[in-house]
């Protein structure tokens, strides 16, 4: 099944479907184990796995500081690969890689998309690479059945979005605001027409991400996104209050 | 070739939340360049506010000293703000005008970006936020002193290796958040297509200048022109004046740090194909990271690797795409200076020419240094000293080991000590 036809029939059964976020290694790869455990257990249907890049230009402080401790904690994409094919075969949900595209380019993109399919992976979120730039990323990704997920902002016009949905694969993730990850996001009538745009611009479902944190966000993001997208809101949660807090905040977020 | 490659380099690997914004900033400056009218306004700047043209000064001492080609300096310490930045700095000046936006953010490794744009900013009435690693304020508190006093409000960025390419990442942060008020007046000919292109189209004012100014003095083209290169805007602005001229030999030169074997070094290209790391990788590969393709220095993950120089502003873990792209065609020969030798080179710059030029520029004179005997007396090489060496007093003496200077800083550090600042 397809990951678009396997997040549909998901969404058949629940209001809204969540995605959730961590960094392999930080802060260490047990940690990551007992998360995405209990993260499965509570129901959650999607799993970003980000594979830590040392120039993460898109994440907020929280994020960077993750990817760089697990780098500084001597992580290598090797590992992340291994553990992703741990974890494929444990859980039954998708699991999607992230990542920023020096890590694809330098083991070699059509290497590193063979094996990303061989570990399970159901597709990959690369926030640095437009499509105008990711002709090979693009094949490689038709030819491994891996769904290159494409990005839309608030400040992408509509040709662009259409540009980039012709593009995109499995869903569309929709970065909620301008600015980096981890900070707040405000749903207003703003917002309302920028998912509106995004519904016009594609048939593909539609996750929102940037910002969303708690069981309000995701309550205002019911009936108008088919995902919502729980990224920094983890790792600080993990950081100040371990993993076994994981299943009490997830299970209380829808 | 796609728009903003240089041969195998270049590019513009943005997050979609910037793709408007470089659409616009690429729309502008389109513009900008098919207006003539920009330019001559550039121009006329240059000339009201910076001291250019920059004179072309014969080393004499120099020159006999080494006893081959005539030594000539193109003096970018002259403009203002001590160095070739500010060429940059007002240009990009003009186009945000241009552009009707109001705040201008940057981010500065040695500091002499930080300055030469905080001035841009105070001249045009511009908000002004420089992004600046931590490790490099604390090297270079004098420039941060007066980023401040211009206005500026520096920002020392705790993350990664506490460098330039930190503060790179820093900044690119601000401006997904304040795209739309902001313009990111990037310092050096690197990062997203139009970037490169922008800033070595300002640059090219130095290698215009200099070409007609060799010609004037010396009656011919040089045999060589010398350049140090961090990212490479005074070096791409100066081989630009030449880059037809397939007589005159373009040399890049790197930071060498602690020796291209010792992994405590920021060379790229002057270190391939010599020397590898410990992974049995050379120091640099190519790869893309912010956004933009060109040889990087990272481990064989794709992780970028720490750097060292002892000039701040050489310290840098890419290099321009235009001259990765000359480098692979051989246009450019790449070298590297070490640290001491660029403290040598500098003592003898000062001592026989009375000028002092930036630790940076210093790595130039090394290499010009070692070659220019070896050149006939007819011949004539060009060093682009690109800002001046006042910002590295500290640096400098330290590295001397002044006594004299030490005893000063330490009797100011008890005054300040004694001292409550009020």
């Amino acid at each position: 099944m397809s990951l678009t036809q396997q997040i549909r029939q998901a969404k058949a059964d629940r209001e809204i479907l969540l995605m959730t976020h961590l960094v392999l290694g930080y802060p260490s790869f047990a940690v990551n184990r007992e998360v995405i455990a209990r993260m499965v257990a509570a129901g959650v249907e999607i799993i970003e796995l980000q594979i830590p890049f040392s120039e993460p230009v898109a994440d907020g402080p929280v994020i960077l500081r993750a990817n760089q401790e697990a780098i500084d904690r001597g992580v290598r994409v090797r590992q992340c690969l291994e553990f992703a094919a741990e974890m494929t075969a444990e859980h039954q949900i998708p699991f999607l890689f992230m990542t920023y595209y020096n890590i694809l380019f330098k083991y070699g993109v059509e290497d590193f998309l063979a094996q990303a399919r061989k570990v399970g992976v159901r597709g990959l979120i690369i926030p640095d690479l437009p499509p105008e730039e990711g002709e090979e990323y693009l094949a490689a990704c038709r030819k491994h059945e891996l769904a290159p997920i494409q990005i839309f902002a608030p400040t992408s016009s509509d040709e662009r979005m259409a540009k980039l949905a012709g593009h995109g694969d499995g869903f569309i993730y929709c970065v909620a605001r301008r600015g980096v990850t981890g900070a707040q996001t405000s749903f207003d009538r703003e917002f309302d027409d920028y998912i509106a745009r995004c519904r016009r611009a594609t048939d593909l479902p539609l996750a929102v991400g940037f910002g969303i944190s708690n069981r309000a966000d995701v309550e205002m993001l019911k009936g108008k996104a088919e995902i919502a997208v729980i990224g920094s809101a983890t790792i600080r949660l993990v950081e100040e209050h371990g993993p076994a807090a994981v299943t009490e905040f997830m299970e209380g977020l829808r | 070739m796609k728009p903003g490659y240089y041969g195998n380099w270049g590019g513009a690997f943005v997050p979609e939340i910037l793709h408007e914004t470089f659409r616009q900033l690429n729309a502008f400056f389109t513009e900008a360049q098919a207006d003539p009218a920009f330019w001559r306004q550039y121009v006329d700047l240059m000339g009201s506010y910076s001291c250019r043209p920059t004179p072309l000064t014969l080393a004499e001492n120099l020159t006999r000293r080494f006893g081959g080609a005539s030594i000539y300096i193109k003096r970018e310490d002259l403009n203002h703000t001590g160095a070739h930045k500010a060429n940059n700095v007002m240009g990009q000046g003009l186009l945000v005008q241009r552009m009707g936006k109001r705040r201008v953010i940057a981010e500065t490794g040695a500091g002499q970006h930080g300055v030469a744009t905080a001035t841009m900013a105070a001249k045009f009435g511009f908000e002004c936020t420089i992004y600046m690693g931590e490790e490099d304020v604390q090297r270079q508190r004098p420039n941060v002193f007066w980023m401040e006093k211009l206005g500026a409000t520096v920002v020392p960025v705790t993350s990664g290796s506490r460098t330039l390419k930190d503060a790179i990442n820093e900044a690119f942060r601000d401006w997904v958040a304040n795209m739309d008020s902001t313009h990111y007046v990037m310092g050096t000919v690197c990062g997203p297509h139009p970037f490169p292109a922008m800033v070595a189209w300002f640059q090219k004012i130095i290698g215009e200048e200099a070409k007609e100014q060799i010609l004037a003095a010396h009656g011919r083209l040089p045999a060589r022109v010398y350049a140090c290169v961090g990212g490479g805007s005074n070096a791409m602005g100066i081989f630009q004046g030449f880059l037809a001229d397939e007589e005159v030999e373009l040399v890049g030169v790197e930071a060498g740090g602690e020796g291209l074997t010792s992994g405590r070094h920021a060379s790229r290209l002057a270190a391939i194909p010599t020397t590898a790391d410990t992974d049995g990788i050379p120091d640099a590969t190519p790869g893309v990271a912010q956004g933009y393709k060109t040889m990087f220095l990272q481990d064989d993950d794709g992780q970028m690797k720490d750097t060292h120089s002892v000039a701040a502003g050489l310290d840098y873990i890419g290099v321009s795409p235009m001259l990765a792209d000359l480098w692979e065609r051989g246009r450019v020969r790449m070298t590297a200076a070490t640290d001491t030798e660029v403290m040598e080179a500098l003592q003898l710059a000062m001592a026989s020419e009375g000028i002092i030029p930036a630790l940076e520029s210093a790595h130039a004179f090394v290499q010009a240094f070692k070659e220019a005997g070896e050149l006939s007396p007819e011949s004539a090489i060009i060093i682009n000293q690109s800002g001046r060496g006042d910002k590295d007093i500290f640096t400098i003496a330290h590295a001397f080991k002044d006594p004299s200077w030490r005893e000063f800083i330490r009797a100011k550090g008890e005054e300040y000590g004694k001292e409550p600042v009020s």
